[in-house]
């Protein structure tokens, strides 16, 4: 078999792989955590009709969003009313393109296209997610989902800003933008906001953990309200705008919103855990090149961080009450703007001193 | 970069940039020139430039145009899509894009450049976010501070301009 050929396979088989075997399923039982995680906060029991535990409720709200009628209202501007809920949902898969969700396993590298510009990518494709939610907004023709769209593109535009600058920090200390890169240099220094797993004696590397504790906390609130998520979910605001720019939206388009939605939590998580959190790597745990069995480890590992940060966002969802909008535009340009800008001086300053 | 690729692209690009022009709904065009960026950008990803292909999705396509959609959906579609084509416009538009593309294929013909085949790169690998920031911050710092600075005030000129009209 020629290279060209093999790569095209072992790529094919990595997309179809982590996709539609993982990311997919993931989205789904994301949802049904959602549901009993909320029932457990709030002292309820949740789904447990289908299946022991509830475990097949998502098989059962698929078959459900398959089968309904799928209405069309007479108003709306037919073309891009179909377009939107795929613009939705693309972006947040492709996102996981440039994510390294593994070390090797026999040998090939378990990330789908390792460029490098990595991190740009992320931001480029997630900024083009905006556009889903935007016309679906706009192609509705009615009052709510286009206030919900256009509330959703101002605070995606804010808060990309905060999102860009966070991660500034990291980057002057790696001096590389490929997240392979990020992981590797996490292996040898420590996680990003947990120096312990590294060389732990070494006072710079506990320094430096101070901006990047500012940063992960700037990133991982811009993370929610990119996604849309509470406290920031004021685009499908239910006590103001109905439902949002989803408001007239039903079966199976409307779940590819709803699971867009998930689908961005997902990869949202898998870029906190590659920034900061150490990607695949756990200390004591080899890379795959000792043996297959630790590349399946480290697979493992990095879906357990990733779903630990769901487990946040869900807590998130249903702990802190929904911001009022104005509130949530000063926070994004007035706070988390400056202070992921005063954050990249402090970073500077420390990586200058240490001479990192 | 297979050329089947840049073939693909290119049509892309030429497609949209076309429906850009001919679209009668705003909205439609701008998604269109969206597509047309995305495509530019694959071009120069098959390049080997993914810095400025990634910078063009995400300056022109993430924030320049969703900014656009967002003005254009403000406004009054219906009166566009009402009007009458103007065929005078039309064909004087077209005379003068006819113009413009005889007159820089006579001056990209002429030059030496047109007509020499360039050596491939060096290293089709080679780290050209780097390579950018190095010639930005080192041969060309000042004009760079300079330029950093002249956006600033056009920015707070911009945000002085439209409190005043608010009061």
């Amino acid at each position: 078999m020629n290279p060209t050929t093999s790569f095209v396979i072992i790529s094919l088989l990595k997309i179809v792989g982590i996709v539609f075997l993982v990311i997919l399923p993931m989205v789904s039982y994301a949802v049904y955590a959602e549901r009993k995680v909320s029932a457990l906060i709030q002292d309820r029991l949740g789904p447990n009709r289908v299946g022991p535990a509830g475990l097949f409720q998502p098989i059962a709200d698929a078959m459900k969003f398959l089968l309904k009628e799928d209405f069309t209202p007479a108003h709306v501007n037919k073309f891009y009313y179909w377009l939107a809920p795929c613009l939705a949902m693309v972006p947040a898969i492709t996102t996981i393109a440039v994510v390294p969700f593994g070390s090797t396993l026999f040998g090939v590298p378990m990330v789908i296209a390792d460029i490098n510009v990595g991190v740009l990518f992320v931001f480029a494709i997630a900024s083009l997610g905006v556009y889903g939610i935007v016309i679906a907004g706009w192609a509705s023709n009615s009052k709510y989902p286009f206030l919900g769209g256009v509330r959703s593109g101002s605070q995606m535009i804010s808060y990309e800003l905060s999102l860009g600058l966070a991660v500034v920090p990291i980057f002057l200390l790696i001096g590389n933008l490929r997240l392979t890169e990020v992981v590797r240099y996490q292996i040898d220094h420590g996680w990003m906001v947990f120096p312990f797993a590294g060389d732990w004696k070494n006072p710079a590397g506990w320094l430096l953990a101070v901006p990047m504790w500012i940063s992960f906390a700037v990133f991982a609130i811009a993370v929610f309200a990119e996604t849309n998520r509470l406290p920031f979910d004021l685009p499908e605001a239910e006590t103001e705008l109905v439902g949002g720019y989803h408001t007239e939206y039903s079966s199976m388009k409307f779940a590819l919103f709803f699971l867009g939605e998930y689908a961005a939590m997902i990869t949202g998580s898998a870029i906190i855990v590659t920034l900061f959190l150490g990607g695949w790597h756990f200390p004591g745990v080899p890379d795959g090149s000792h043996g297959w069995i630790f590349g399946l480890i480290n697979i493992f590992v990095f879906f357990a961080k990733i779903a630990a940060l769901l487990f946040i966002f869900i807590w998130v969802r249903f702990t802190l009450p929904r911001f009022r909008y104005d509130q949530l535009m000063r926070l994004g340009w007035v706070f988390f703007f400056e202070i992921a800008l005063v954050n990249i001086f402090l970073a500077a300053a420390i990586i200058t001193f240490f001479d990192r | 970069m297979p050329s089947f690729l840049f073939w693909l692209f290119a049509i892309v690009m030429l497609v949209f940039g076309a429906l850009v022009v001919i679209n009668r709904n705003p909205i439609a065009s701008a998604l269109s020139l969206v597509v047309c960026f995305l495509g530019l950008s694959a071009l120069f990803m098959a390049l080997d430039a993914f810095f400025i292909g990634i910078i063009q999705v995400l300056v022109y396509a993430g924030a320049v145009m969703v900014l656009f959609l967002f003005i254009i959906m403000l406004l009054d579609l219906r009166a566009e899509e009402r009007r009458k084509m103007n065929w005078f416009a039309f064909v004087g538009g077209f005379l003068v894009a006819l113009s413009l593309l005889v007159q820089i294929l006579a001056v990209i013909g002429s030059t030496r450049m047109a007509k020499q085949t360039f050596p491939p790169l060096a290293s089709p690998h080679a780290d050209d976010v780097r390579n950018v920031g190095l010639v930005l911050f080192g041969n060309y710092n000042l004009p760079f501070q300079v330029i950093a600075v002249l956006i600033l005030v056009a920015t707070i000129g911009v945000i002085v301009l439209s409190k005043r009209q608010l009061r």
